[in-house]
């Protein structure tokens, strides 16, 4: 069933992209000939790929800069355009900026210096190495209209009616077969009560087995069938009070809803953020570290809007919203582009708990061991929402211990003991548990 | 074979016809355990209505019910930081080097913390000088966790705000300013340069302003012959690893003498190198450190001692001294003075004697030696307190010519004998100011209680000595709205430099020559031209900063600056003659009292640390309290009494004391052997009564008789009524006859026989042969190869161990080792991981005992006359022995631990799960060495228990990588195996292998002295290992077959006379 649901939703999403390509395919024609238009007016300009543009852009400006939104620097759709209608100034002055704001603002020029005092002091990182012609794509894709906010809205409509469509018919077909089984229902009891009003009618009548003893007093008056019965009941009962007592404090798929929808799906899975990016500290301490907010905020200054993928439960409004939520904790004013120093620390629910009485330390694991963190959390990349994916029992860890040969190449910690020990016991390569990871004291103390 | 000592713990057992140690041989406990109280009272039992049955039931539901609720986890948030500070990783530690120097204590230290908080003390091993973290320094990170702290500016009870109390101190100093009359500070020592700075720009602010010096330990009576000899307000340095012969005359020199720290030098020539280790005689009344570790003890009263020492120095120096003194110690005092004079320049003569003549004698003997030991031309800087201009001042505040009191670090409420006329004092001044970490008995009488930091939390600079120079750097923001009193001058003198700054600019322009300011602060120390050179180039550098002491120091004499001279012209008017004429005329009827510091306590500024109260006295091994030390003789005489009762605990009756009117009434009353007879001693830095928990309330305050700041002083005592419970740890095991726990010989056995003959292995009978109890032959077990990797050893050296204790605390705070308060020490139940046991010991060779027990003849005559024989017990030795679990390589509890929570590692560790123990303590009484301890009770968040791990603030201390243990289960040393653990995974991670003498334990690492060292004996370049092969080495109870990973070095004393 969970099988069926998942196909049906990749379905729901592929329909969805071919329409938004569809749509897409009337944008770039209606784009191009406002291009064409935009480049015929500027007459010694070069002309720009705006393709080239979008990547160069992405490269180098995107870090401070938005097309339609003031970041670090200024937004930037229809620069060229602005500049030269509002100030009077060319492409020309745009490359000098460009390729060493420094030397523009120290020359004296006006306007350079206006734009150094408004956006903080701050110069621009300084671009020698673009041509004429990256300047050029990159004027062109700035210079492109923005996408009418209808049209992606309405691709997103089209796409929910889609996979409501398909919620529909799937209830549709169960409800069938659910009128199905009662109206078969309903003709047996009729079928059965007709034939006793023709029996009562005729006057047959139907016999009755009073002399038998009643199902559960002959299974009561046989003791070997109650012994065995209770014997089996015994150990079944045993059997689950077992599980149940074994599971008692073993959180796997411990899932808690977390004060910010953090989605590791997005992060590690589609942007593909190495682990250790964000949590550091698991390289060199014990712990691995929950990210502080100022990590978050290196990549989230000019990340202020999500464009991935998104389904019914999770759109785009969700994660933009989860993204200010950030911004609320951290006390980053996004319109003004800075720190309020009003944050507010946040409360997430922890999800591996390990007891006190046991140690364990993530740099002995990813760093000299060079473990993947997936060993242990699974596949976090494909988590929309975090979940404890191993059960963190002692009798796993043992496990793992008794399984795993020690790294030991180009380590001269384990040079000499390696040698030693790989001769007393007698094999190639030695597992932690031959190494001593087994013991009591090495995780409990 | 070694020396055949009969090593006794208690008083008790000397006396051949007690019947509690005859029934302790055959018995647990001495008397009937108390069943009838609980079973005997039948009509009780059955009138209940509660039925076996009924218990049974109740039993199951509560387990169930608990249980039950024990089903659903906890949910745990987790917190980062907003922005989080660079250098900090969450679960890795970070290290500080910093200074302590509270006017008490001062060392150079390093601090560690976790995520941003101090959690531990250690030795900063860069430092020459005060290096080394004592107990009180150890456990001072506590105090920064104190929960009764101030936690900001107060006025008359009420929190007020800095703004407020800037406001009107300032304009109340202005007032008085223009009244005429004085503005005195009253501070400890301070020894620092930047501070003295501060002041002198405060004086030139306010005029008429007089900075007085304060120590309440004083050593004024130093300060005074050193200033009259070489001019400078200092105390003469001594290097002891340097003498070959130490005579000490009542001078405590491994306590707190002279700001104490020299014990890590004197082990230096303890350990017998080449056959040649120092001799040790020690003078002295109280049983003092020195005097245990000393290779001949001479007990005599401090009378006595000035007469020894103006015999000293005639025999020594030259000229004559009359006096008195018993026939023995008379010719202890010559053997001594010929020993001394044979060594030359490599004897040192030291004295505690709080007395002018002494100390000049004393400078005057080492001059005489030239001892290579003495130093004068770098000089200790860390005492600078005078008593005169503290009587001086007292006498001004009640005659009204003070205007402001402002006093840092100094709580003369309570460590002066005279506090009433100086509260009286301070009633009539102004404006009194009190800069205080707490509400204490004087802050509490202030107007103002000016919230101060914790050093922990401040920044400041010390010169423990010419030339020797520390940094004080914050390794915690303040916890609370505090400030310095440094910060508070800045404030006053208008300065709007941050203190940081300012100690930064005095550096850069009187101190560093050049060098880096931040490589100083990194170090926490800087030696200015080398620790050897007071060179001419450097001299005139220093000079400028020492004179800035000088000059504040004579101020503080309360002298102005035109008496200056006069005082020291009047000083330097004793002659050496007139100091010997009157010393040797010393003499006293009755007893004499001899006020010390004890090891735990010292001055008592920390008494609201619970690790210092449970500290157990390396002396008397009490805890939790202060006493009367009393002889043995003179206790029958005053008929004071010890006993031990039931438990195994010991009671003492109480003695009213009185000094010159003074009297102090129901002071406990211990026996201490080696006092000596006709004086008695009782310890300060107890009786507090402000600014500490109930708990902690303990002792006498034996400032009260302090009179004159005189430690010594004639007593009168009575017996009153009632006995005193005391908290210890001494009596809970009966050695047992068993002579070689403790092995002892001395040098000249050491030197000229075998090793077999004076350390030899026991040997048990293998087919009626002797076999030595190492061999395999006689071994049960087949022997695990530990040649591969890592083998833990720790070898403690017990010529080197002073027993100063630092191990101890050290190892409270590393492994989160319970306070569990002194009615459960009471009932043997502390739970110190590590404890250093002190063994007294009856002297082998008492000639004139021998003669005369020889000359006995018949039955008449032993009787009387052994009655007459002096009693063993009057001045035993002593020795000390650090007993940690011993990490048995076949370790009897680990066999009968019925859920194997104990186990053995590879790594020569015996592991411990905490978490599988159900409690049965079959371990604890298998154990041999009785190192286990088990948690009666649940010691954290519990209000029974109400110390530091009870409080929120206190609990920050606790180091996070040692579980807390709950309540059931056993504990004991895991000899640090987060420590070794963690050395590994660093040297993993580097991916190089471990360095030689990398591994540490917290005990290890606390010994400033040398006598613990610890490592991997696989690694032959370890120190460990090279001293399993020393022929000193063995295991404690070896003939037992444990095969111990920790081992001993022989304890060798210096017996040769003359």
């Amino acid at each position: 069933m969970k099988k069926s649901y998942q196909s049906l939703e990749v379905n729901s999403t592929n329909n969805m992209k071919q329409v938004t390509r569809r749509k897409l395919g009337k944008n770039i024609l209606q784009l191009s000939l406002i291009f064409l238009l935009t480049c015929s007016t500027s007459l010694f300009a070069q002309e720009g790929d705006p393709a080239k543009g979008k990547t160069l852009f992405n490269t180098n400006c995107a870090s401070c800069h938005g097309l339609d939104r003031k970041m670090t620097g200024p937004a930037l759709r229809h620069i060229e355009q602005k500049l030269a209608d509002e100030q009077g100034l060319d492409r020309e002055w745009m490359a000098s900026w460009i390729r060493n704001s420094a030397a523009l603002i120290k020359s004296g020029d006006d306007y350079a210096n206006k734009i150094f005092d408004e956006y903080n002091g701050v110069a621009m990182t300084a671009f020698p190495q673009l041509s004429d012609q990256d300047i050029a794509d990159i004027l062109a894709y700035t210079a492109q209209d923005a996408p009418k906010q209808e049209e992606t809205a309405s691709a997103a409509g089209a796409g929910a009616a889609q996979s409501g469509e398909g919620g529909i018919s799937n209830k549709l077909v169960l409800g069938a077969l659910a009128l199905l089984f009662a109206l078969l229902a309903m003709a047996l009891i009729l079928v059965r009560s007709t034939l006793n009003k023709f029996a009562e009618a005729k006057g047959v009548e139907v016999p009755e087995d009073e002399k038998a003893l009643p199902l559960w007093k002959a299974f009561a008056k046989n003791q070997f069938l109650v012994l065995v019965a209770s014997i089996f009941l015994l150990l079944v009962s045993g059997y689950y009070v077992y599980g149940y007592m074994m599971q008692i404090g073993v959180d796997q798929g411990y899932q808690p809803v977390q004060p910010i929808h953090f989605s590791h799906k997005i992060h590690a899975g589609d942007n593909g953020i190495d682990c250790k990016y964000c949590h550091s500290s698991a390289r060199v301490s014990k712990t691995s570290g929950i990210p502080s907010l100022n990590v978050c905020m290196n990549c989230h200054k000019s990340v202020y809007e999500y464009n991935g993928e998104t389904t019914e439960e999770y759109t785009k409004e969700f994660y933009d919203g989860e993204i200010k939520k950030l911004y609320a904790a951290a006390g980053w004013d996004d319109s003004e582009q800075k720190y309020t120093g009003e944050s507010q620390p946040v409360k997430w629910v922890r999800i591996h708990n390990l007891p006190d009485f046991a140690y364990f330390n993530h740099s002995q694991h990813v760093t000299v061991a060079g473990i993947e963190c997936q060993t242990c959390h699974g596949p976090v990349e494909e988590m929309e929402i975090m979940r404890q994916h191993s059960p963190l029992t002692m009798g796993w860890c043992i496990e793992c211990h008794r399984d795993t040969e020690v790294k030991v190449k180009d380590n001269g910690y384990y040079k000499k003991i390696h040698e030693e020990l790989s001769k007393k016991y007698g094999v190639e390569k030695l597992t932690a548990a031959q190494m001593g990871g087994l013991e009591c004291g090495k995780c409990h103390y | 074979m070694s020396s055949n000592k009969k090593y006794w713990k208690s008083v008790e057992e000397l006396n051949e016809s007690s019947s509690v140690v005859e029934t302790l041989k055959h018995n647990e406990f001495v008397e009937e355990i108390p069943t009838d109280e609980f079973l005997g009272d039948k009509d009780a039992l059955e009138g209940s209505k509660t039925s076996r049955r009924d218990f049974l039931k109740y039993v199951g539901f509560s387990t169930a019910a608990a249980s039950l609720a024990a089903c659903e986890g906890p949910v745990i948030k987790s917190i980062p930081y907003v922005v989080q500070p660079e250098e900090i990783i969450p679960g890795v530690a970070n290290y500080y080097a910093t200074t302590i120097a509270n006017g008490y204590d001062f060392a150079s230290v390093l601090v560690k913390t976790r995520e941003g908080r101090p959690i531990k003390i250690e030795n900063n091993n860069l430092a020459t000088t005060h290096g080394g973290a004592n107990a009180r320094v150890n456990a001072s990170v506590l105090g920064l966790y104190d929960s009764l702290r101030v936690q900001g500016p107060k006025k008359g009870g009420a929190y007020i705000s800095w703004g407020t109390f800037d406001e009107e101190t300032s304009q109340k100093l202005n007032e008085i300013k223009d009244s005429g009359k004085q503005v005195v500070l009253l501070t400890q020592t301070f020894a620092s340069p930047s501070t003295s700075k501060l002041i002198s720009e405060f004086k030139n602010t306010y005029g008429n302003v007089r900075h007085v010096v304060y120590d309440a330990v004083s050593e004024s009576a130093a300060l005074d012959a050193f200033q009259a000899k070489y001019g400078t307000r200092a105390l003469a340095d001594y290097d002891f690893s340097k003498a070959s012969v130490i005579v000490s005359v009542g001078a405590d020199f491994l306590g707190d003498w002279q700001g104490g720290g020299f014990d890590s030098d004197y082990a230096k020539g303890r350990v017998p190198t080449n056959g040649k280790m120092s001799r040790h005689i020690q003078f002295e009344s109280n049983m003092s450190l020195s005097g245990a570790n000393a290779d001949k003890r001479v007990p005599l009263t401090p009378s006595q001692q000035k007469v020894a020492l103006a015999k000293l120095y005639s025999l020594v120096v030259g000229g004559s001294a009359n006096g008195e003194l018993p026939e023995a110690v008379e010719k202890a005092v010559q053997n001594a003075a010929s020993q001394l004079k044979n060594a030359g320049s490599k004897g040192v003569l030291v004295t505690g004697i709080q007395d002018v003549n002494a100390q000049t004698l004393a400078l005057a003997i080492n001059e005489a030696l030239n001892s290579e030991a003495f130093n004068t031309t770098s000089p200790l800087l860390i005492r600078q307190g005078s008593d005169k201009a503290v009587n001086q001042l007292i006498s001004d505040m009640n005659s009204g010519k003070v205007g402001a009191l402002i006093m840092s670090g100094v709580n003369p409420m309570y460590t002066l004998a005279n506090a009433d006329a100086f509260a009286e004092g301070l009633a009539k001044t102004d404006l009194s100011i009190a800069f205080s970490l707490k509400e204490d008995e004087t802050s509490s009488l202030a107007q103002y209680i000016a919230a101060a930091p914790h050093y922990l939390e401040s920044w400041g600079d010390v010169q423990f000595k010419t030339g020797h120079f520390a940094l004080m750097q914050p390794t915690i923001r303040p916890l609370f709205d505090t400030r310095q009193f440094q910060e508070a001058l800045l404030k006053w003198t208008e300065n709007t430099a941050t203190l940081n700054d300012y100690i930064k600019d005095v550096w850069t322009n009187t101190v560093l020559a050049g060098t880096s300011f931040s490589q100083a602060l990194h170090d926490g120390v800087f030696v200015s031209g080398g620790a050897q050179a007071v060179t001419e180039e450097t001299e005139g550098q220093d000079r400028t900063l020492v004179g800035g002491i000088i000059h504040d120091a004579a101020v503080g004499l309360g002298l102005k600056e035109e008496d200056q001279d006069a005082a020291a012209a009047t000083v330097a008017g004793i002659s050496a003659s007139e100091a010997v004429r009157a010393l040797a005329a010393a003499t006293s009827s009755g007893l004499e009292l001899s006020l010390y510091p004890k090891t735990g306590m010292g001055d008592g500024q920390q008494a609201n640390n619970p690790w210092l109260q449970e500290f157990p006295d390396p002396i008397s091994r009490v805890s939790w309290d202060n006493y009367l030390t009393v002889s043995r003789a003179d206790a029958e005489a005053l008929g004071l009494k010890n006993e031990h009762v039931a438990t195994g605990a010991l009671n003492g009756s109480y003695a009213d004391i009185t000094v010159n009117g003074t009297t102090l009434n129901n002071v406990p009353v211990l026996i201490q052997p080696g006092q000596a007879k006709g004086s008695v001693g009782l310890s300060f830095g107890y009786g507090r009564e402000a600014g500490l928990k109930d708990e902690m309330k303990t002792g006498v305050n034996a400032f009260k008789l302090y009179q004159g700041f005189n430690n010594v002083q004639n007593v009168s005592i009575s017996a009153a009524s009632g006995m005193h419970e005391f908290a210890c740890v001494q009596l809970h095991n009966t050695l047992m006859g068993r002579g070689d726990i403790l092995k002892e010989t001395s040098l000249e056995i050491f030197n000229t026989k075998d090793k077999d003959y004076w350390n030899a292995i026991p040997v048990v009978s293998l087919d009626h042969k002797e076999t030595p109890v190492t061999s395999p032959d006689v071994d049960l077990w087949d022997e695990f190869d530990r040649s591969i990797g890592h083998h833990f050893n720790l070898s403690i050296d017990l010529n080197a161990c002073t027993g100063c204790g630092a191990c101890v605390i050290a190892c409270h705070a590393e492994n989160n080792v319970p306070v569990v308060g002194k009615e459960e020490v009471r009932r043997s139940r502390d739970m110190h991981w590590l404890r250093i046991d002190r063994y007294y010991s009856s002297e082998v060779s008492f000639e004139g005992d021998n003669d005369k027990k020889n000359n006995i003849s018949g039955l008449g005559s032993s009787l009387s006359e052994f009655g007459e024989m002096e009693h063993p017990s009057d001045n035993p030795q002593v020795a000390f022995q650090p007993v940690m679990c011993q990490h048995c390589n076949h370790a009897p509890c680990e066999t009968v631990c019925p859920v194997a929570a104990t186990s053995h590692g590879r790594q020569g560790q015996n592991h411990m799960a905490y978490n599988r123990c159900v409690g049965t303590r079959y371990c604890a009484n298998n154990c041999p060495y009785k190192v286990r301890r088990f948690n009666w009770f649940l010691y954290a968040e519990n209000d029974e228990f109400d110390y530091h791990m009870n409080d929120d603030l206190g609990r920050m201390v606790l180091n996070p990588d040692v579980v807390v243990r709950s309540r059931g289960v056993m504990e004991k040393c895991s000899m640090c195996i987060q420590m070794t653990q963690k050395t590994i995974l660093d040297a993993k991670r580097d991916g190089r292998e471990v360095k030689a003498d990398e591994f540490q334990t917290a005990c290890s690492a606390a010994c400033s002295s040398g006598a613990m060292v610890f490592g991997d004996i696989n690694n032959k370049d370890s120190k460990v290992a090279h001293l399993t092969e020393d022929n000193r080495m063995y295991h404690l109870l070896e003939h037992v077959g444990t095969k111990p990973n920790v081992m001993y070095q022989t304890k060798v004393r210096n017996t040769t006379e003359a």
